[in-house]
C-alpha cells in the first residue's frame, strides 16, 4: 500500500470511529475511557519509534508526557500573566496550539538527551532517560508558577468547538494525533530513514561502518518520539483539569509505553496500535470492575510474560504460524511457495 | 553568610550517607559494572530487603541489621532464581538488550505494585535502640541512625572487596566481567560464576533495604527515587571498581546534603541525576575508569 492510500485509509477509519461513536454514543464515560486508550496508542507508536525501530530503550515516557502537559498549564496561565504584568490583552490560546507547543518542547529535549547520551551504549541511553524523568519531576515540584509540588487546577473553556461536550472534543483532538502518530510511524517504516533505523537495531557497529549516520538517524528518532509523547501529553490538564507532579509523572506511563510495543510486537506500526487497544482496554474494564492498583500489576507480569515466551509480541507469534503454514503447504505440494510478505 | 558549622554537619552527615549509598550500590557494581547485567529491579530487591526487616522487627522486635544478616542467604537464593530465569530467557538466546531491560522494569514494577496491594502506601518503620539518639562530638551532630548503617556498610563492602580480590570465586567473578570465553577455555562455566555473583548482588539488598528502614519510614514507591542515584553512582565510581564507587558515593551523598540543607530538601533528588547525566556526556568511564 502506498503511503498516500495509507495515510487517506487511516484518516478515514479514525473519523468514521469518530462519528460513529459520537453519534451512538451519549455515555461520557465512554468518551473518558477511549481518550485513555488513544493517548495510549499515541505513547505507545511514540515509543515504538526510537524503541522498536532502532532498539533503544525509552524509561522517560512520563518526562516527556508531562512536560507536554505542563507546557500546556504554563500557555493556559500565559493570558493572565501578561494581563496583570504588562496590561496585555490576549485572548486563551487554544488548545491544537499548545498540543504543537507541547510537541516542539519535549522534542527539543529528546533531542538534546539524546544529544548527551546516544553516542554510550543503548543500556546508558535506557538509565539516563529515568534519571531525565526524575529530574524533570524535581525542576517541576520547585516551580511555583506551575503550583508546585501542590499541584494546579485548569478551568475548562465553557463550550467546545466542534459542538458536543468538552470531553467529547479531547476525544476527536486524540483520535487525530493517534492518527498522525500512527501515519507517520508508518511512513518511517517504509521510507530509507526506516532501513537505516533497523540497520542500527540489529548491528550498529556495522551500519556505521556502511555509512549509515547513526548518531544523526538517532537523534531524528528521539527528537520525534519525544515529540508526539509531548502532543500525547499536552491536552492532559483540560482532560483531569487538576494537574500534580505525581499522577503526570506516574510510572504507569513507562510502564505502559513500554508493555504495549512489546505485547504488540516492536517491528511494524501495527504492534503498539495492537498492544494499546488491548492492554489499554483491559485496564480500563479492570479499573472499573476489580482495582486501580491490581490492572497496573495485570501490565507488569504481562510484560515479563511477553518478554520471556514471546519476546516478538503478537505480530510474532501470527508471523510464525504464517510461516508454518506455508512451510506445510509447501511440504504437501512439493513445490516452492511464495512466503508471505514480512 | 554561610555558617560555617552548619556546612561541616552537612558535610558530616553527607559522609555518612555516601555510606549507607554505597550498600545500596554495591550490588548494581557487581551486576551491571561487572556483569553486563542492567539490572533496574535493584530498588524492588532493596524495598523487600525493608520489609521484610518491617515484618519480623514488628512482630518479633529483633534488632533489624540482625535481620539483615540473617535475611542474606535468603536474598542470595532469590538472585541465583533470578539469574536463572534471566539465563534462559534472554542469555542463552542472544536477546540481552531491549527484552532484558524490559524484563527488568516489569520487575521493578511488580515489585512496586505488590508491595503496595499487600502493605498500601503508608509510611512504615522499625524499632531498635538507636533509632533517635545521636552522638555530640564537638560541633557535630551524629544520630546514631546514620552512623551505625554507615559503619556496617563499610564492613560489608570491605568484606566483598576481599572475597573478589583474595578467594578464588571472587576472582573468578572479576574475571567473568573482563572476559567470559578465556574463563570457558579455562574449564571454568562463566554462568555458574555469574549465578554466584548475582546472587550476591541481590543479596546486598537485604542489608541495604535494611538500612533504608532504619534511616527513614519506607512506602513502595520510595524505591524509584534510589534507581537513577544507584546508576549515577555506580557510572561515576567506573562501572567495576568498589573504592570507586565509594567514592563516587560519599561524593554524591556530601553534595546532596549540601543542596539539602542550603537549598531545601526538595532539589536534592536531582543532584544525583544531575551528576549522572554530566558524567555520561563527559567522562563515561567515571571517575576511576580505565
Amino acid at each position: 500500500m502506498r503511503n498516500a492510500t495509507f495515510w487517506l485509509l487511516a484518516g478515514a477509519v479514525g473519523l468514521a470511529v469518530v462519528l460513529l461513536t459520537r453519534v451512538f454514543f451519549t455515555n461520557e464515560y465512554f468518551f473518558f475511557a477511549a481518550y485513555v486508550v488513544l493517548q495510549y496508542i499515541v505513547l505507545s507508536t511514540a515509543w515504538n519509534i526510537l524503541g522498536g525501530y532502532t532498539g533503544y530503550t525509552n524509561f522517560g515516557t512520563g518526562a516527556f508526557f508531562a512536560m507536554g502537559a505542563y507546557s500546556s498549564a504554563v500557555l493556559h496561565k500565559l493570558p493572565d500573566l501578561l494581563q496583570s504584568t504588562f496590561d496585555l490583552t490576549i485572548p486563551a490560546i487554544p488548545l491544537p496550539v499548545m498540543i504543537v507547543v507541547g510537541g516542539i518542547v519535549s522534542g527539543i529535549v529528546g533531542l538534546g538527551t539524546g544529544y548527551l547520551t546516544l553516542r554510550l551504549r543503548g543500556v546508558f541511553f535506557a538509565i539516563a532517560t529515568l534519571a531525565l524523568a526524575i529530574v524533570v519531576q524535581t525542576l517541576i515540584v520547585n516551580w511555583d508558577y506551575v503550583g508546585g509540588s501542590r499541584g494546579i487546577y485548569i478551568i475548562r473553556p465553557a463550550n467546545a468547538p466542534l459542538g458536543g461536550g468538552y470531553i467529547q472534543y479531547l476525544y476527536t483532538l486524540m483520535m487525530v494525533l493517534s492518527v498522525v502518530a500512527v501515519g507517520i510511524a508508518r511512513t518511517i517504516e517504509r521510507s530509507r530513514l526506516g532501513l537505516g533505523f533497523a540497520a542500527i537495531r540489529d548491528d550498529e557497529l556495522a551500519a556505521e561502518a556502511a555509512g549509515v549516520p547513526t548518531l544523526r538517524l538517532k537523534l531524528i528518532a528521539t527528537t520525534l518520539s519525544g515529540a508526539l509523547m509531548g502532543m500525547a501529553g499536552a491536552p492532559l490538564p483540560y482532560y483531569v483539569t487538576y494537574l500534580d507532579p505525581t499522577s503526570s509523572f506516574n510510572l504507569a506511563y513507562a510502564v505502559n509505553s513500554v508493555a504495549m510495543p512489546v505485547i504488540g510486537g516492536m517491528t511494524s506500526w501495527i504492534g503498539p496500535v495492537l498492544g494499546a487497544i488491548l492492554l489499554g482496554t483491559i485496564q480500563q474494564l479492570a479499573t472499573v470492575t476489580i482495582s486501580s492498583a491490581l490492572n497496573l500489576l495485570i501490565v507488569g507480569l504481562l510484560l515479563i510474560g511477553f518478554v520471556i515466551i514471546a519476546p516478538n509480541g503478537i505480530i510474532g507469534l501470527v508471523r510464525a504460524r504464517q510461516r508454518k503454514r506455508a512451510m506445510a503447504v509447501e511440504a504437501l505440494s512439493e513445490r516452492p511457495v511464495e512466503r508471505p510478505a514480512q | 553568610m554561610i555558617s560555617l558549622d552548619l556546612l561541616a554537619n552537612a558535610v558530616v552527615a553527607g559522609i555518612l550517607l555516601g555510606g549507607f549509598y554505597a550498600a545500596v550500590t554495591v550490588g548494581i557494581t557487581i551486576s551491571f559494572g561487572m556483569l553486563d547485567i542492567a539490572n533496574i529491579a535493584q530498588p524492588a530487591f532493596i524495598l523487600l530487603g525493608s520489609y521484610t526487616a518491617y515484618i519480623v522487627n514488628s512482630s518479633l522486635h529483633l534488632d533489624p541489621i540482625l535481620i539483615g544478616v540473617v535475611m542474606l542467604p535468603v536474598f542470595y537464593l532469590l538472585g541465583m532464581a533470578v539469574y536463572r530465569l534471566y539465563y534462559h530467557a534472554f542469555e542463552s538466546r542472544g536477546e540481552q538488550a531491549i527484552q532484558g531491560l524490559a524484563f527488568f522494569f516489569g520487575l521493578l514494577f511488580v515489585g512496586e505494585v505488590s508491595l503496595i496491594l499487600i502493605f498500601g502506601v503508608d509510611y512504615r518503620f522499625v524499632e531498635a535502640p538507636y533509632i533517635g539518639p545521636s552522638l555530640r562530638f564537638g560541633i557535630f551532630d551524629l544520630p546514631y541512625r546514620m552512623l551505625i548503617p554507615f559503619i556496617v556498610s563499610l564492613a560489608m563492602i570491605g568484606g566483598l572487596q576481599l572475597y573478589l580480590t583474595r578467594s578464588f570465586i571472587g576472582r573468578a567473578i572479576l574475571a567473568v566481567s573482563q572476559d567470559a570465553l578465556a574463563l570457558q577455555l579455562m574449564a571454568a562455566s562463566p554462568t555458574r560464576i555469574k549465578q554466584i555473583a548475582f546472587g550476591i548482588s541481590v543479596a546486598t539488598c537485604a542489608l541495604a533495604g535494611t538500612f533504608l528502614i532504619i534511616i527513614q519510614p519506607v512506602e513502595p514507591s520510595i524505591g524509584r527515587d534510589y534507581i537513577g542515584r544507584i546508576f549515577a553512582i555506580c557510572v561515576l565510581g567506573g562501572m567495576t571498581s568498589i573504592p570507586g564507587m565509594v567514592a563516587a558515593a560519599i561524593l554524591i551523598g556530601v553534595v546532596e546534603s549540601i543542596t539539602a540543607t542550603f537549598y531545601g530538601p526538595s532539589w536534592a533528588p536531582a543532584v544525583a541525576f544531575g551528576f549522572l547525566l554530566i558524567t555520561l556526556a563527559v567522562r563515561p568511564a567515571g571517575l576511576a575508569g580505565r
